[in-house]
């Protein structure tokens, strides 16, 4: 359980992380709060040449709220942005969410962008960029660019970000007033990743509703209002449609049984509850 | 920018439990092995090694974290506190300390270190943590003997004393 060695990198401006990202390519790693990224490391499951820290770059460390969206610096950290006053405001989802992300401890260092840049299909933070279309801002030496959050996770825990990109923000859209947030998940043990994991809003004709813990990338999901029983079918297409495997923690089959039961009780929460 | 090369060793200064001390590492190492191995802190146990258990918890800056999800070289110019800051000058324990002792929060003592670490910053962090709160703390650390009760009663203990005795006073904010 020890790494391979790297060089380690400690840039002192976004520049200076760039350049460097430039030069090292494929063979470098960026590290921000290194809860995924330090256990791959020790797992060796990842060998890059060069690791370079940007967990304390000034220019990453904002929460900014502007007028539709809200947008988070690649160096802020989970509870930093539990701590953020204005979120349940913002965004009363990601407020439902923090709590189940990791551990108190690993809250501490680890980075919301770290997370979606991990990618891993059963954590909580890409599902909820994929239910709100959420975006993640990349950024090399040459280019800024703008990914949207179904085209951002490609395959599992594989994202567009080329080799000499780097995610630098994330962004998700202020909450419309008016929408009813749900979420819920089934966990071994209050924050391990999600055997599956729901997360749905009310729209302005039914409920859109995302699964994590399935497929290989979380899944979103429109719906009108259903009847009950439409609700049931649709629910049983969509947990056949997100495939699932057998693991070691639960087999596909109790998996779609998850999708349907819990997916019904969240899309109804949502649903019924007074506006 | 600084740029430390895979091969070689680099010295390493920071602040361990309110002392200056220096040593020296390769990028790779992790942060409980050097503690361990380079400082002669023992205090901190490794276990997992990949941030599941919790036995290497320690406080940077405050912050309760993961010590083997770190390398050696992030600690530079950081200040760290592990077990060993928690008892006083004289060797006397903490107040937590004391209470794991008295409600058997503790057998074989692997995971203690890095429970009473996190504890620690819960303490000062929110004196109002409730049980649910604590558990919620708790649920960050992996405890193979006791079955959690006793730790949790210990915190109890703690935090409810810690309230009554109106909470903020700088002897009790570091005495945890
Ligand atoms: S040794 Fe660090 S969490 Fe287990
Ligand atoms: S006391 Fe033995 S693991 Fe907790």
């Amino acid at each position: 359980m020890k790494p391979a060695p790297f060089s380690y990198a400690l840039p002192r401006t976004l520049d200076e992380a760039l350049e460097l990202l430039h030069e090292y390519g494929s063979e470098a790693r960026i590290l921000a709060g290194g809860q995924s990224l330090a256990a791959m490391l020790n797992m060796r499951l990842a060998t890059p040449k060069v690791l370079i820290d940007i967990a304390e770059l000034p220019e990453l460390q904002t929460i900014s709220r502007r007028c539709n969206h809200v947008e988070i610096g690649a160096g802020v950290t989970q509870a930093e942005l539990m701590a953020w006053p204005e979120l349940a405001d913002t965004q009363p989802l990601l407020t439902m969410i923090l709590p189940h992300v990791g551990h108190y401890q690993t809250r501490q260092r680890g980075t919301i962008c770290g997370s979606l840049a991990h990618s891993d299909p059963s954590s909580e933070l890409p599902l909820a960029l994929a239910l709100l279309q959420g975006e993640v801002v990349l950024r090399s030496k040459r280019a800024t660019r703008t990914v949207a959050a179904s085209d951002f996770q490609t395959a599992l825990m594989t994202t567009d970000v080329g080799d000499d990109e780097m995610v630098v923000a994330c962004r998700f859209p202020v909450a419309d007033g008016n929408r009813q947030f749900g979420f819920r998940e089934i966990t071994q043990r209050h924050g391990d990743f999600a055997i599956v994991a729901i997360a749905a809003h009310s729209t302005e004709n039914g409920v859109r509703l995302a699964a994590g813990g399935v497929a290989d990338v979380p899944a979103a999901i429109d719906w009108p209002r259903l009847s009950d029983r439409d609700l049931s079918d649709a629910l049983n297409d969509f947990a056949w449609q997100l495939g699932g495997n057998d693991d070691v923690h639960a087999t596909a089959r109790y998996r779609r049984d998850l999708v349907r039961r819990i997916g019904r009780t969240i899309a109804l929460e949502v649903i019924d509850a007074p506006a | 920018m600084r740029l430390l090369d895979a091969d070689s060793r680099h010295t390493i200064r920071f602040q361990l439990n309110g002392k200056a001390v220096e040593g020296v590492a390769a990028p790779r190492m992790l942060a409980t092995d050097f503690l361990r191995e380079a400082l002669g802190a023992t205090g901190t146990h490794a276990g997992c090694e990949h941030g599941v258990c919790g036995a290497c918890t320690i406080r940077l800056d405050g912050k309760a974290v993961r010590a083997c999800l770190l390398y050696a070289v992030q600690l530079e110019g950081r200040n760290v506190q592990t077990v060993e800051g928690l008892a006083g000058h004289d060797e006397e324990l903490s107040a937590m300390q004391t209470a794991f002792r008295k409600h058997h929060a503790l057998q074989c003592g692997f995971c203690t270190p890095g429970i009473l670490m996190s504890l620690s910053q819960l303490l000062e962090e929110e004196p109002g943590a409730d049980e649910a709160r604590i558990r919620d703390c708790l649920s960050g650390h992996i405890c193979r003997c006791t079955g959690y009760h006793g730790i949790v009663a210990a915190a109890l203990e703690v935090f409810e004393a810690h309230r009554r005795s109106g909470g903020e006073s700088g002897r009790e904010r570091t005495d945890v």
